[in-house]
């Protein structure tokens, strides 16, 4: 159905193509909230952040954070998008328990960030996605269904926390892309530190838009909309269930309704939620409690000042200074963390040894105890102390795999475990000799049989002195001894 | 003692700063005043055994170097102050207790003021005879089952009546103005951003404003000096520098240029506002003002505007009472049905009207035709006083097309009822200062008021000519007490 970079359904003659557009929940990392001073962090007790203004107390007036616009600025830097000079916040009306206000302040027509966009690595290549606007918007409350089973129950603690909506244009093209999208988009805000893209605690949640057309065709098809997606398996899961659908639709003659639809992750199938003649009619109007949100240039170009190096940029410059493949330099720089732990090691080590040390060694042991890097149980200076040690003949790389497996379990000095567990390399070339010597004494019929031209037991005295040296003989000298020992 | 309550403010102070008065003496006159006044209907909740509390704090340890020092003011019930039921004219925050204070109030009491009690109001200030208030229609004290003006009906009614030395009012389309005008005392709307909207219920945000409410136009003065503030937590409150306004007051108005816009004289307007209007600018002239003929074109469209901006604001404002949670809540079958419950048998006719008018004025389909115009002859109206403050430096119009009426005269026929507005709604739609001041009286002898409308941040000159004119026109009220018997 798919080869690894295109995705299409294919039914009988027919080729479908899917078109994928997302609106992308971020919540700005910020300790207060987007037009109070109550606290964001995650996990409180119910309703014990919520000030006058959150709950909407009469009288009460919403007063805008000026670190969350910052935050949204450097967000919109990031996706090299254009940044408004005026913005302007509105109030989107609906009734809801947990939307103390009885609307939303968000931003409707004049959105602080326009156009930009944001490139994809895929296996095929680069592929540069659009990106429509970014927004400022509050979130709302939650609303508990079970905890009571007569009442609803309301935590306001969410009630007025800063979200960056952002709107793709309808460029992505099958649920891979969409991994890779979710995945840079977090990547570049973890870069910035505007949005942690925590998934698990509604950092980062979408709405996906999908709809699909023939291959070839310059037409959109109607699109329907999967409300709240807070993971990327389950949005693939959802864009595969609603293209099929739709596709399904369209080869029994049949149309596609505009609609909202929710995604069931137990039953795997997107459901109905609501039509477009349902719609809410949000009757959004400018906020008269707020002025249009003014930013000159000049304030612009200072936090310009503030950006640090972004992915993108990261990648050329590992590629073009370290020489590092476009794969290796792709997996170092996606995660912030990850590539300062690397530039933190190669600090004072081989670049080649420590990122096969980091890729491989380190990334399998991250990955085996669920951790990330900057949970790391081995620290950056310690893992580039053991590759200059590796480096400097001081300890084989077999011995270093060893003391990687200690330091693993705790971040202690290679140097230390060298010495307290002598697995110093032996790399004097009398004690050599010696080792050598007693070796090719033991052994002599084995000596006779190499010279009369059995070459491959060269192997064996290598193994032989290895196993005596326990693993410690300097390889290289070793061999070279042992060369010309067996030519005499 | 019986005459304190009918001491001006300027007059109240003196005397307490001079020791002749003390705080509680006064605490005690008004409040046995307000006790043999409750037929008007004025208190919507009294603070009166707290005022005393505090009136006494306030003797033994004085302090007259503020500038309200020990004065009980009585306000208007849209202000929300700390643990003082707030109400707003409303059933549905008929149990509200606030745990904050407006900044508005808390200037009042930054400066010596001391809470008498929360004045009855329109419900969420929609109305203009006080007869929306869910606590029933207030009294006008000049004449029985005359109504007091709205929405600031309690607040006009109570300082005629001589129950508070001062009061303030909310102004969003002449909720100060007309009740002042109505009952023969000052009402000031100052310029939008100069008193800050913290803690006074919203009714349309883009207008709302507080302001004084006086006997005469000095203790205007005094109490615009103590409430206009720069405010950080009102976003839409403006940082400029503001006057000692009362310091600076002057009756010398020499050349002073007044604008006479002839968009104000509307049809079926009656004769006697007409000669009232002409008698002011006769006034404004033995003053040494010049007059000079304006035009303010788009005045005409200034009520169908401000009837679609302040209800389109309104309704999402006023969404946030749903019963979830603070105020009146009905018990439903489920969400829905107690929010339908609630806000049903929680708001009142008028504000329900007002409510569907600003639903459907911003429904899809609408908007542009109805809000979205309407932003922009707000626009035009602006721009008309701009034009005209090229030429002028204030503006004289009447502040009603009518003295007061009837209780229940209008009350079935909200056009007539809006019709009240015409003169003073279109200063909120530009945002500009103005006052309106008594000025005569009709055939019934019911108060009439004159308005002066001021450039943006320019309260001084619009209080200047105020009390220029107030010495001129020399209005007295003739109020017989009747409802104390």
């Amino acid at each position: 159905m798919s080869d690894k970079s295109e995705y299409f359904i294919v039914r009988d003659q027919n080729i479908y193509e899917v078109v994928i557009g997302l609106e992308v929940h971020a919540q700005v990392t910020s300790n207060s909230k987007l037009f109070s001073s109550s606290s964001t962090k995650f996990g409180a007790e119910p309703n014990t952040q919520v000030s006058l203004v959150d709950a909407a107390f009469p009288g009460m007036l919403p007063v805008i954070n000026e670190f969350c616009v910052k935050q949204a600025i450097k967000t919109g830097i990031g996706l090299k998008a254009k940044i408004n000079n005026k913005s302007v916040f509105d109030r989107k009306n609906y009734f809801y328990a947990d939307l103390p206000q009885g609307y939303q302040i968000s931003q409707y027509k004049y959105p602080i960030v326009g156009e930009g966009n944001v490139t994809l690595d895929m296996p095929n290549g680069q592929k540069k996605i659009g990106i429509e606007r970014l927004h400022l918007e509050q979130d709302a409350g939650k609303s508990i269904h079970d905890i009571d089973p007569n009442s609803t129950l309301v935590d306001l603690n969410r009630s007025g926390v800063a979200l960056m909506e952002i709107v793709s244009k309808p460029d992505l093209r099958s649920p891979d892309e969409v991994n890779a999208f979710i995945k840079k988009l977090r990547s570049i805000m973890r870069y910035l530190g505007t949005c942690d893209g925590n998934m698990q605690e509604g950092s980062l949640r979408a709405d996906v838009n999908v709809s699909v057309r023939k291959k070839g065709s310059k037409d959109l098809g109607t699109r329907c909309e999967i409300k709240n997606v807070n993971s990327i398996k389950f949005m693939q899961m959802a864009i595969a269930y609603e293209a099929n659908r739709q596709v399904d639709l369209i080869e029994e003659g049949k149309k596609i309704d505009q609609e909202t639809r929710l995604f069931d992750t137990k039953k795997n199938e997107t459901r109905s939620m609501r039509s477009k003649e349902d719609a809410h009619d949000y009757r959004y109007f400018p906020d008269p409690d707020l002025l249009p949100l003014e930013i000159d240039d000049e304030y612009i170009n200072k936090i310009k000042l503030e950006i640090p190096e972004l992915p993108d940029e990261k990648k050329k410059r590992f590629i073009d200074k370290f020489n590092l493949t476009s794969y290796e330099a792709t997996i170092l720089v996606s995660d912030i963390e990850t590539s300062k732990y690397f530039e933190e090691v190669i600090k004072d080590s081989d670049v080649k040894l420590s990122t096969n040390w980091i890729t491989g060694e380190l990334f399998a042991l991250l990955n085996e105890k669920g951790l990330d890097i900057s949970d790391s149980p081995i620290s950056s200076k310690n893992l580039s102390k053991l590759i200059n040690f590796i480096k400097d003949g001081t300890i084989s790389g077999k011995i270093a795999k060893t003391i990687f497996e200690i330091m693993a379990e705790k971040d202690e000095d290679p140097e230390k475990i060298i010495n307290e567990k002598g697995l110093k390399q032996e790399s004097n070339p009398e004690e050599l000799e010696k080792l050598i010597d007693q070796i090719l004494n033991d052994n002599r019929d084995k000596v006779t049989e190499y010279k009369s031209g059995k070459d491959k037991l060269f192997g064996f005295f290598v193994g032989q002195a290895m196993k005596v040296s326990g693993g410690k003989a300097n390889p290289k000298l070793l061999n070279e001894i042992l060369k010309t020992k067996l030519i005499k | 003692m019986s005459e304190i309550p009918s001491l001006t403010l300027y007059e109240l102070i003196k005397n307490i700063k001079e020791k002749k008065i003390s705080s509680n003496e006064a605490a005690k006159s008004f409040i046995d005043r307000a006790e043999r006044s409750k037929k008007l209907n004025t208190y919507v909740t009294d603070n009166f055994e707290n005022c005393l509390k505090l009136s006494k704090q306030f003797d033994n340890r004085p302090n007259f170097d503020l500038k309200l020092p020990g004065i009980p003011i009585a306000v208007k019930d849209l202000f929300c102050t700390t643990d003082v039921r707030t109400t707003a004219g409303s059933n549905i925050l008929n149990n509200f207790i606030p745990t904050y204070e407006s900044t508005v109030t808390q200037n009042i009491w930054n400066e010596g003021g001391i809470l008498l009690g929360k004045l009855n109001c329109d419900e969420f200030a929609m109305g203009s005879s006080n007869e929306t208030s869910f606590f029933g229609n207030v009294q006008n004290p000049i004449s029985k089952d005359l109504v007091p003006g709205g929405s600031s009906g309690g607040s006009s009614a109570a300082l005629a009546a001589n129950l508070t030395p001062i009061t303030i009012g909310t102004d969003t389309g002449g909720s100060i103005r007309q009740p002042a005008s109505f009952t023969g005392t000052v009402g000031l709307k100052p310029t939008y951003g100069s008193c800050s909207r913290y803690g006074i219920v919203a009714f349309a945000s883009s207008l709302d404003q507080a302001g004084p409410m006086s006997k005469d136009v000095k203790d205007c003065s005094i109490l615009l000096e103590v409430i206009s503030s720069f405010d950080k937590k009102d976003s839409t409150s403006i940082d400029f520098k503001r006057n000692n306004y009362s310091k600076e007051l002057t009756n010398n108005i020499k050349g002073l240029k007044i604008g006479i816009p002839k968009e104000y004289r509307i049809d079926g307007m009656p004769d006697e506002i007409e000669k009232l209007w002409q008698k002011g600018i006769e006034y404004a002239k033995e003053c040494g003002a010049e007059i000079i003929d304006i035009s303010l074109p788009h005045t005409s469209y200034a009520l169908p505007t401000y009837y679609i901006v302040a209800p389109a604001e309104a309704s999402s404002n006023l969404a946030r009472y749903d019963g979830v949670k603070y105020g009146f809540r009905s018990s439903g079958e489920n969400l829905i049905d107690m929010y339908e419950k609630t806000r049903s048998e929680g708001f009142g006719e008028e504000v329900k009207r007002r409510i569907m008018i600003g639903t459907y004025v911003l429904s899809s389909g609408y908007y542009d035709a109805y809000y979205l115009k309407a932003q922009k002859v707000r626009q035009l109206i602006k721009k008309d006083f701009d034009d005209a403050y090229n030429k002028v430096d204030a503006i004289l119009t009447p502040s009603t097309p009518s003295s007061a009426f009837k209780i229940g005269e209008k009350s079935s026929d909200p056009v007539s009822m809006y019709l009240n507005d015409i003169f003073t709604v279109p200063v909120n739609l530009a945002g500009l200062p103005g006052i309106s001041i008594p000025a005569g009286t009709d055939k019934n002898n019911y108060p009439l008021g004159l308005q002066i409308i001021g450039k943006p941040f320019d309260e001084q000159t619009v209080l200047n000519i105020a009390y220029s004119m107030e010495e001129k026109i020399n209005y007295k009220n003739n109020i017989c007490d009747w409802w104390i018997k």
